[in-house]
């Protein structure tokens, strides 16, 4: 095929693009892996049972924002990993907050704690299990992630997956905080983000497999 | 520089809101500056440059909808075709690490240049592995440069079916492309992930040899 040919026939293809058909990909696949990732915590591990009550404690609430907060700015890191040339900004900054403040606040926390009082809240009663519980809820948004960075152009694979990763990792933290019965800081800046590293390193692996285009 | 972005730029967002015409003159320009790019780059393989140009111009085509106006045009279409071309380098790297030198030294008698021209990867092969209701309506609109009207005519398609399938051929093609290079980059087993149809791995094996 000459290249002239071949430009022809691609100026035929000329439906109108939509501009804004990245953000509305992770849009959609980020509603989808909370709603997979609530299904999957009622079925698998169900709602705190004290969770009205629990919902009057500002750690609750932090918790909840702590994970929102890791998700908004993995989203905005996508978006412009998804775009070929477009430079990331910003957006890598406003990710390392979340996880500094968090910091911040357990080393405050045990900082006031007497020394033998410490590793019992960094372990809590759920260690074991917490990492891995938010793991298996981010499966479902690392299926939706994935599926909407086929729909994209991202340059470097393994960071791309590692982004999905991280996104899917913080949607998963966000439902199982609804079940996790942790309030102290110190747990969550350890297990919680441990929970995230799994599915981010997975999305680091399997990205330059499944994202070339 | 900037007259070049500034022009691309205005032909591709007047493309983006599907004016044809537009269209077309930015990717005619878009593929002058690609060649030379990737001539420069290529000079040890004069043969592959046009091969490099056509995937980086499909490329761009199935991914213009991740430009955002508030980006320079010419540093989206240079990340799109700096991924292209180490996609291919790297292709090619892992084909001749794989390669035994023994082997190496039979294989440089074995084949001409001309034999070698011959099995290079063409759009119009890879055309020949999708269905019908793809390909038709690429290769009249391809080769006879007609309209899609015009091509909705012969065919007895309807033109919405024309421009559909011309549409999904076009990922199709991008696809296709996709797999036999990564069947290159895989282990160097005989099956790739992709064992599409008989002709698709035929064209992946002669390109292989």
């Amino acid at each position: 095929m000459k290249t002239d040919e071949l430009i022809h026939l691609l100026a035929t293809d000329d439906r109108p693009v939509q501009r804004t058909a990245i953000e509305q990909r992770f849009a959609v696949a980020s509603a989808a892996g909370i709603a997979g990732a609530g299904v999957l915590m009622l079925a698998l591990f169900g709602l705190r049972p004290d969770l009205l009550a629990t919902m009057a404690l500002p750690m609750f609430w932090g918790k909840l924002v702590f994970a929102a907060a890791l998700a908004a700015a993995g989203l905005a890191l996508l978006r412009r990993m998804a775009r070929p040339g477009m430079p990331l900004g910003h957006a890598v900054l406003w990710l390392a907050v979340p996880p500094l403040v968090l910091w911040a606040m357990a080393l405050g926390a045990l900082w006031q704690v007497p020394a033998a009082e410490r590793v019992p809240l960094i372990l809590g009663s759920t260690w074991r299990t917490c990492p891995f519980n938010i793991a298996a809820l981010s499966v479902p948004a690392f299926v939706a992630g994935f599926w909407a960075l086929k729909g994209a152009a991202p340059t470097r694979l393994a960071w791309a997956g590692a982004g999905a990763g991280l996104l899917a990792g913080a949607l998963g933290a966000l439902v199982y905080a609804l079940h996790c019965p942790e309030m102290a800081t110190p747990f969550l800046a350890v297990w919680y983000v441990v929970g995230m590293a799994i599915p981010t390193a997975l999305g680091a692996i399997l990205g330059p497999r499944l994202l070339r285009w | 520089m900037e007259i070049v972005e500034e022009r691309l730029r205005g032909l591709l967002l007047q493309g983006l809101d599907a004016d044809a015409a537009a269209y077309q003159r930015f990717l005619k320009e878009l593929s002058a500056h690609l060649r030379a790019f990737l001539r420069r780059r290529l000079a040890q393989r004069p043969d592959e440059v046009e091969d490099l140009v056509q995937e980086t111009l499909l490329a761009v085509h199935n991914q213009r909808h991740t430009y955002r106006p508030e980006m320079p045009v010419t540093a989206w279409a240079h990340a799109i075709a700096r991924y292209k071309l180490i996609d291919w380098l790297r292709s090619h790297a892992a084909k001749e690490a794989r390669n035994d030198p023994l082997d190496d030294a039979d294989e440089l008698f074995a084949s001409s240049d001309s034999e070698a021209a011959e099995a290079r990867r063409d759009l119009g092969q890879l055309l020949q592995t999708l269905p019908d209701k793809q390909r038709l309506p690429i290769e009249y609109v391809k080769l006879e440069g007609l309209s899609v009207v015009e091509t909705a005519r012969l065919t007895g398609l309807s033109e919405s079916a024309v421009k559909v399938g011309v549409h999904r051929g076009l990922k199709a093609l991008a696809a296709r492309i996709r797999d036999m290079t990564y069947a290159k980059q895989g282990s160097g087993k005989s099956t790739g992930p992709s064992s599409g149809s008989a002709s698709h791995s035929g064209l992946r094996k002669s390109q292989e040899e």
